[in-house]
């Protein structure tokens, strides 16, 4: 252990600390901006400068790793001074349009400039003239805004592995940029958003549509559908103010209804449907010799990472649409028909934690229904928004049910947000097809939790079942390198594009450190536990659209509506 | 010139992309972007990063420039030794900005730092060799060496 003195305070710490750690644990926060509790030490912002005694010049506390006997001194004239100045220079060439921006009171930046109370500028505000990159479906870049602190940087090439974002020049003239300063739909990025989430300020942000859904709200012809998926329910409360995973799903009802949506239907119907479609997809192909291991296919950011990076392997996608897409075609056709409302007055939206959900949406192949299947896709973020404007207080509003034919789901269909979760509910499934017993304990606990890649064995009465799930895109990469080189013999792969699974999101409210990722898998599990039914194949709702509209998993109907297919991404630059 | 060839020779040089980089800009006279991506697909590196690498330093371009490239320094001594009145001389004679480039694809004008020449300042370089004690009045028998 290494003894120190920060601020007259002794404090004692592990060797290789840094004075940043050391400070918080004597409970003295020393302000940070391109530090990230998730990433590699960067150093760059020096918001963190320290005096050292012995030392001529600031230390940076985030780098600065500690020595026996160190005296630190954290808020001395000459550390204010300089950080103060820090902060002038940096809001210098930062746009002064607060009271606009998307990342108004929840901005880092802003924090710190009212932190050390900047009011009169001496530098001359110089904004930059960038034009915002609105080249993607689901991600603006504002290059005014940055503050060049990496963090993007660090999220898309070392926690996604990526590589669409880059550094561009040097000095005064760096900028991020994609990949070789083209718009950055030119680059290989898959839209994960995970940009967004390491962006301290609103330089990185969803395309944001509500607009567009009061517009059709406002029309007196569009009948105003939505679908949630499972993941928002457990973060939406943390935008308007309450714990994560507080918010109770019939309140989160209600609250839709309240804004303005005629009908409120469920993603995790269609969770649920994923399920029989994809578990029997997994059984067809192990029966009959098909493409091995099969990979999970809802998360759209990951399809776009293996359309780009790994073409060669798009056979072992699953065809399943995502439970987004088969929602889709299944509200203008099924729903519709049950409903007797005309399918072009539909006007479907899906509330989504992910903004690869946007890009997905407008997929031209994504008309299965004769009409765009999802009209707009809305982010976790965007509906808190909504909800913060409605001037509800959710702790008073009362609950409300879905509505019929599209809203029963089961616990298998909840734990679709977090990662290992669509693993999970596909083997509660599976097990009950190929055994036909029933499963006493439906708790597949090895596939759960924040550990990068996880593997298990599932013995189905004599045949068992290699199955691995990855969250977070380097580690997808790990998996997709060793399935390429023949190196692993598992049979089904749960990919999803985000650290966390859905929890962590691009669309979810903004997300600092992975200890709330795991915070919000946890309230997953508890929502699970508590629903009467966990397994997909009992949704009672999900048993009569077989009845009635598609007769067999796998089958004609199946195909038409519910199945997709791949093509190579081909990108001019990786 | 076979930029593939170029770079893949310096693909077991450690550190071989930045003499990757300065041989091909030799031959096309900037980096376009075939050849960053090439050279981080050698270097097994991202093009993002090659491209971090290619804008960085200044002596590499990755826009297409003029033949001939005439630097002159924005350091302090050539400042004080009146550098401003070298490039308003420059801009004239060639009928461009600093930072540009002629219709006719001759030359290009840009700033360099500090080019350690400071005994006989304003200084300026074509194509490297330095040109020292520059004065507005020689400019045109500079340029013309060069047309």
């Amino acid at each position: 252990m290494i003894n120190l003195t920060i601020d007259g305070i002794q404090v004692s710490v592990p060797k290789g600390s840094t004075i940043l750690q050391a400070a918080a644990q004597a409970g003295i926060r020393i302000p940070t901006l391109c530090w990230h509790p998730d990433q590699a030490v960067k150093a760059n912002c020096r918001i963190c400068v320290c005096e050292v005694e012995g030392n001529r010049l600031l230390q940076a506390a985030c780098s600065t790793p500690v020595t026996d006997g160190m005296v630190v001194k954290t808020k001395t004239p000459k550390v204010i001074e300089a950080r103060t100045m820090i902060l002038e220079l940096i809001l210098a060439n930062h746009p002064q349009d607060c009271l606009n921006c998307i990342r108004n009171q929840n901005c880092e930046l802003q924090d710190l400039a009212a932190e050390y109370f900047i009011r009169d500028n001496p530098f001359e505000n110089k904004t930059r003239g960038y034009e915002l990159d609105r080249s993607t479906p689901s991600i603006v870049r504002d290059q005014n805004k940055c503050v060049l602190c990496r963090r993007c940087i660090d999220a898309c090439s070392v926690t996604q592995s990526v590589y669409a974002l880059g550094l561009e020049n040097r000095g005064v003239s760096s900028m991020v940029v994609p990949t070789l300063g083209e718009p950055l739909i030119e680059s290989p990025c898959v839209m994960c958003g995970q940009c967004i989430h390491a962006c301290p300020v609103g330089a990185i942000y969803e395309n944001e549509q509500i607009d567009e859904l009061l517009a059709a709200i406002a029309d007196p012809d569009k009948v105003v559908v939505t679908q949630i998926a499972p993941a928002v329910r457990v973060a939406l409360g943390e935008e308007i103010g309450m714990k994560t995973g507080d918010l109770p799903m019939e309140v989160l009802v209600n609250g839709l209804r309240q804004v303005g949506f005629d009908y409120v239907l469920h993603t995790n119907f269609t969770a649920d449907l994923t399920i029989i479609e994809e578990g029997n997809e997994l059984l067809k192909r192990l029966k009959e010799g098909g493409t091995l291991p099969m990979f999970t296919s809802c998360s759209p950011g990951w399809i776009n990472f293996c359309e780009t990076f790994y073409p060669d392997l798009i056979d072992n996608l699953s065809t399943c649409k995502s439970p987004q897409q088969m929602f889709g075609a299944l509200v203008k056709t099924y729903w519709a028909e049950k409903m007797n409302i005309d399918p072009g007055n539909i006007y479907s939206v899906s509330i989504m934690p992910c903004t690869a959900k946007k890009y997905e949406a407008s997929r031209p192949e994504m008309c299965d229904s004769g009409y765009r299947d999802v009209d707009l896709v809305l982010t976790t973020r965007e509906i808190g928004r909504l909800f913060r404007m409605s001037g509800i207080d959710f702790s008073k509003l009362a609950p409300s049910q879905f509505d019929p034919w599209m809203g029963q789901y089961t616990g298998a269909a909840v734990i679709f947000g977090a990662t290992g979760g669509v693993m999970e509910a596909a083997l509660r499934t599976v097990y009950e097809i190929v055994t036909e017993q029933e499963l006493q304990d439906v708790n597949f606990r090895m596939v759960r939790g924040m550990e990068g890649i996880k593997e298990a064995e599932v013995d189905l009465n004599g045949t068992v079942v290699k199955v691995a799930v990855a969250h977070g895109l380097s580690n997808a990469r790990k998996v997709m390198d060793q399935v390429r080189a023949g190196q692993c013999d598992y049979h089904f792969i749960e990919i999803m594009a985000c650290p966390g699974g859905c929890i962590g999101g691009g669309g979810q409210p903004i997300t600092k450190a992975n200890a709330k990722r795991a915070e919000r898998i946890d309230a997953i599990y508890i929502e699970d536990e508590g629903l009467p039914i966990r397994k997909s194949h009992n949704n009672p709702e999900v048993k009569m659209i077989y009845n009635e509209l598609l007769h067999e998993p796998l089958g004609y109907k199946s195909h038409e509506l519910l199945h997709t297919h791949y093509q190579f991404k081909n990108k001019k630059y990786l | 010139m076979d930029y593939l060839k170029v770079i893949s020779d310096h693909a077991d040089v450690p550190g071989g992309i930045l003499q990757a980089f300065h041989a091909v800009q030799a031959g096309l006279g900037y980096l376009p972007k075939e050849v960053i991506a090439e050279a981080a697909r050698v270097f097994k590196i991202s093009t993002a990063d090659a491209h971090g690498v290619a804008s960085f330093y200044s002596m590499f371009s990755v826009n297409s420039r003029g033949k001939n490239v005439i630097r002159i320094c924005e350091s302090a001594p050539c400042h004080v030794a009146g550098a401003a009145e070298v490039v308003a001389a420059l801009e004239r004679e060639l009928g461009i900005k600093m930072g540009e480039s002629t219709a006719n694809g001759l030359f290009a004008l840009e700033f360099t730092e500090c080019v350690g020449q400071c005994q006989a300042t304003p200084v300026i370089t074509v194509n490297g060799k330095p040109y020292l004690d520059v004065k507005p009045a020689q400019i045109p028998s500079i340029i013309a060496e060069y047309s």
